[in-house]
């Protein structure tokens, strides 16, 4: 079946154009990174391998209380969005559908909808009240609009794994007096367990990505690796921001590639 | 009784459904939605003299989407330039939806038609680029057509041009880096309706002698509409809402409407009117989104 | 899960540990700031000062007036200093926490944004004119008419720093006008020359230095400081002063009404006026400062340098740019949303 319906989908010039497509999309990505390697300052010239840019990223204090503070924000982001996520996937699949959980569901993937730049000056004057009323200026704000943009991220595959789940064995363990917290925690927890982690890597690279709302958000010195590059590459473009760029593209392809072997293995 | 004692489970699990999605509606409440209520507040006040607003009700910022006074002669009349930036963001973001269906259609098509192993892969080859940061891929492109960048460099080089072709700081920079951001959001929901769909269907359409381009209008087509939609919508809402790429290969000069909201809360200093404008691109987000529901739902009622 | 909480915890802890000692928030323009400057001052005093970026005047003013940035120190030009004393976003100094309050070379003291200097502290000033590449435009450069009546082997290779009151400032001089001017019928001038100027530019964008070294643009109206910088590394940038007008500006460091470490900021005022501070903060932006005797710390090429010292026949074509009136405003922002439609 699978080899009749190869050489009848074959479309004149479709193949040509996807693998141009793959190379298109890999290229600028591949010299990026290429040039991360480069010997001299210029990200278009080659002047040799060298490893010159790595430390030398490291070694900016910059660079370094940015990263640190991204991965901060990303971890609390990625807990908190993912520990409701589990809550609000629990508590909108397997019943019946009714108008309330349609209201859930649009509230969650609101913010895959609203253009970021409209949330962003949004939470620019809400969050500006708030920091003038309490004269609290810490990291809990970046936290809390980073948990709010992760929520749907960490709500489908949470959501795609409970739909697919056999009640069985929580009727069962129901059926053995397990009071529901006890099934929660002993059996659906451990089966929902992959997709847990899922959403976390999902919310933790959606919140390592974004900009426009940090840009926005931030109080004094709460520079992310993000908005600290937006501000390099519009002021000085050298090969630093290749090496850091390089690494952020490594740790992406880590985070990925666990979650498809998690959400793989479990099909 | 059975239907009473249902009715009592039925509004228990209601009841525990809320209170689960509870901890999630609060935050999403106080930090997305919410505060898109004091948008549509700020855009109805004055103001301040320097920035910031006055509590003074005013439907200026609402005329001056439209309508700007002449510095002139003080008469009223269409704003052109806001209109020329709302136009070059719809111009733009159409072109690049067109653009990404043009590359995006054959790429899911062929990820969808290969074996099950290789399209796995190819998937993830996909996705990969999709969940690189965006700022990174911006800047990718701008090493490459930037006047001193890859591309003049190695034309430069071959000897095709003797001077460097200008690409970056231009609409068609913008345009070129927004079309590669968001071309894996068309890839994906296309290859997830090619992969519903029935190859025998393009079997019978050979066995009755329609030709490729038949098959693929008449047959393949219409069925993955929904894909269709889906990707073009998942492709258009973030490249009218653009900000980054803009700013990072537009070289500031020909502003998008993101970058136009982000002058009247910085420099434009006119907080109400960069409300305004945010208003008004959530509703063409969406006009955009009903548009889909609404092509979503008829074709569910087809089928 | 467990394992993640802690390593986040640990994470969190890690980074609020750094402001256990004296932290100062200094809130300054890109690429501005000599990080040497920064060390020597925590060496001396402990403090760990934080650098937040902006990259123009308006954006430093509308984030201070959004409220709870958590700034102790800002940066503003000249003509912003008024605004930000009217609207009490700065507080006035304490001389007397100030010993080196006397070193403010004396032409810097009595100054018409701030007499007396009771308010803000000199960081550094300079021009706003004409960087050009040499090797592709050989006339003159002291004009305006580089970026509003580009020459042919310029036109699509020019950048125009996107400060408002800059760039209008030098159109409005260029017709004749001067800055801040209400008289409609020169505003009208002064926009017809730049709508019909705009098509030949390149961009309308900060960080101009590496692109003029690297010739990824070849003239940008720009700062004599950043285009000194661009010179050291590419020989055949040259900094022109338009005869027409051009602006004069000094930015100076002012201390924020709300902030929170008050001690740490005067002590890092008085430290800036110390001559041999001064000079580093030259040394790395390039421009002059208004601190007596910081000649002598400075690199010896800015002694002599064309981008520091404005020919004498050129000086009387520099001027402070004046705070604009409201109305002024106005007319600015018209114009300048039109020019970046």
């Amino acid at each position: 079946m699978a080899n009749r319906a190869f050489s009848i989908a074959r479309l004149p010039g479709f193949s040509t154009l996807a693998v141009m497509v793959f190379v298109m999309l890999y290229l600028p990505i591949g010299l990026l990174v290429l040039f991360s390697f480069n010997a001299g300052p210029s990200p278009a010239i080659w002047e040799g391998f060298s490893l010159q840019w790595y430390p030398r990223a490291w070694a900016n204090e910059q660079v370094k209380d940015a990263t640190l503070r991204s991965l901060t924000i990303a971890s609390f982001a990625a807990v908190i969005s993912t520990s409701v996520a589990v809550l609000a996937a629990l508590g909108t699949t397997r019943r019946k559908r009714s108008a309330g959980q349609t209201f859930v569901y649009l509230m969650i993937n609101q913010p895959l909808m609203v253009p970021e730049i409209v949330t962003a000056v949004a939470l620019l004057i809400l969050f500006g009240f708030i920091k003038v009323a309490t004269g609290y200026q810490g990291l809990g704000y970046l936290i809390i609009a980073h948990s709010a943009f992760c929520i749907p991220f960490a709500y489908l595959p949470i959501r795609a794994r409970l739909e697919g789940m056999d009640l069985a064995l929580e009727t069962a363990a129901a059926d053995l007096y397990a009071t529901p917290w006890q099934t929660f925690r002993y059996v659906t927890l451990p089966l929902l367990m992959p997709a847990v982690i899922a959403g976390l890597m999902l919310a933790f690279i959606t919140s390592l990505d974004d900009v426009v709302i940090s840009l926005f958000v931030k109080s004094a010195g709460q520079d992310t690796l993000p908005t600290y590059m937006l501000g390099q590459i519009r002021r000085n473009m050298t090969v630093e921001v290749n090496a850091i760029s390089t690494l952020l593209i490594c740790l992406t392809i880590i985070m990925l590639t666990a979650f498809f072997l998690l959400t793989r293995r479990n099909e | 009784m059975t239907s009473a004692a249902e009715q009592a489970a039925d509004r228990k699990a209601r009841r525990a459904g809320w209170l689960l999605s509870a901890p999630a509606l609060f935050l999403l409440i106080i930090a997305a939605s919410g505060p898109l209520i004091i948008i549509l507040i700020y855009s109805f006040l004055e103001p301040g003299k320097y920035g910031n607003v006055e509590w003074v009700f005013s439907t200026d910022a609402w005329v001056g989407i439209l309508y700007s006074r002449d510095i002139f002669d003080g008469t009223y009349k269409l704003a052109d330039a806001h209109l020329s930036i709302f136009w070059r963001s719809v111009k733009l973001s159409l072109y690049t939806t067109l653009f990404a269906f043009v590359f995006g259609f054959p790429t899911a098509w062929f990820i969808a038609t290969r074996s099950p192993r290789m399209r796995t892969a190819l998937l993830f080859l996909i996705t990969i680029p999709f969940w690189t940061n965006l700022l990174v891929r911006t800047f990718a492109i701008n090493q490459i057509i930037r006047n001193e960048g890859v591309l003049n460099t190695f034309l430069l080089w071959i000897g095709v041009i003797d001077d460097p072709i200008q690409l970056i700081y231009t609409d068609f920079a913008v345009f070129l880096g927004m079309t590669y951001v968001y071309l894996p959001l068309m890839v994906l929901p296309l290859f997830a309706a090619f992969d519903r769909f029935d190859m025998r269907l393009l079997e019978a359409g050979y066995d009755l002698y329609a030709s490729r381009w038949q098959v693929l209008r008449k047959i393949v087509f219409p069925v993955v509409k929904p894909g269709v939609i889906a990707g073009s919508i998942l492709v258009f809402i973030p490249s009218m809402g653009a900000f980054v790429t803009p700013r990072i290969l537009g070289g500031g000069r020909n502003m998008m409407i993101g970058n136009f909201i982000d002058l009247q809360f910085g420099a434009g200093r006119n907080w109400p009117l960069g409300a305004a404008l945010s208003v008004t691109l959530l509703v063409i987000v969406a006009v955009a989104l009903a548009v889909y529901v609404r092509f979503a739902n008829r074709d569910n009622g087809h089928g | 899960m467990k394992k993640l909480l802690s390593a986040a915890a640990l994470l969190l802890a890690s980074t609020t540990f750094a402001s256990a000692e004296g932290e100062l928030q200094l809130f300054n323009w890109g690429d501005y700031t000599n990080p040497a400057l920064l060390e020597k001052f925590e060496a001396e005093t402990g403090i760990k000062v934080t650098l937040t970026d902006y990259d123009s005047n308006d954006t430093a003013l509308s984030k201070v007036e959004a409220g709870g940035g958590g700034y102790d120190l800002v940066v503003p030009s000249a003509n912003y200093v008024q605004i930000y004393v009217e609207k009490g976003l700065i507080q006035q100094l304490d001389l007397s926490k100030l010993p080196n309050h006397k070193n403010i070379a004396p032409e810097w003291l009595d100054v018409p944004w701030d007499p007396g200097r009771t308010f803000t502290i000199p960081w550094q000033w300079g021009s706003v004119g004409m960087a050009v590449n040499s090797d592709t435009y050989s006339g003159d450069i002291n004009t305006s008419a580089i970026f509003l009546d580009p020459p042919e082997e310029l036109v699509g290779k020019i950048n125009v720093a996107p400060e408002m009151n800059d760039v209008l400032s030098l159109a409005l001089m260029y017709v004749g006008g001067e800055a801040c001017t209400e008289d409609t019928a020169v505003l009208k001038k002064a926009r017809d020359v730049l709508m019909a100027a705009k098509p030949k530019w390149q961009s309308m964008d900060y960080g101009a230095t590496p692109k003029l070294a690297s010739n990824d643009m070849l003239a940008s109206v720009y700062w004599n400081g950043a285009v000194f910088r661009a010179r050291l590394q590419n020989d055949k940038v040259k900094f022109g002063y338009p005869r027409e007008g051009f602006p004069l500006w000094m930015d100076s460091v002012a201390l924020l009404s709300d902030a929170k470490n008050v001690d740490e900021a005067y002590q890092f005022l008085n430290f800036i006026m110390e001559p041999e501070n001064a000079g580093l903060i030259s040394a790395f932006a390039r421009y002059a400062n208004g601190i007596s005797g910081s000649d002598e710390f400075m690199p010896a090429d800015m002694k002599d340098a064309p981008e520091i010292l404005i020919p004498a026949e050129l000086q009387s074509a520099g001027h402070f740019l004046p705070t604009c009136s409201p109305k002024a405003l106005e007319f600015y922002t018209a114009i300048w949303t039109e020019l970046r439609k």
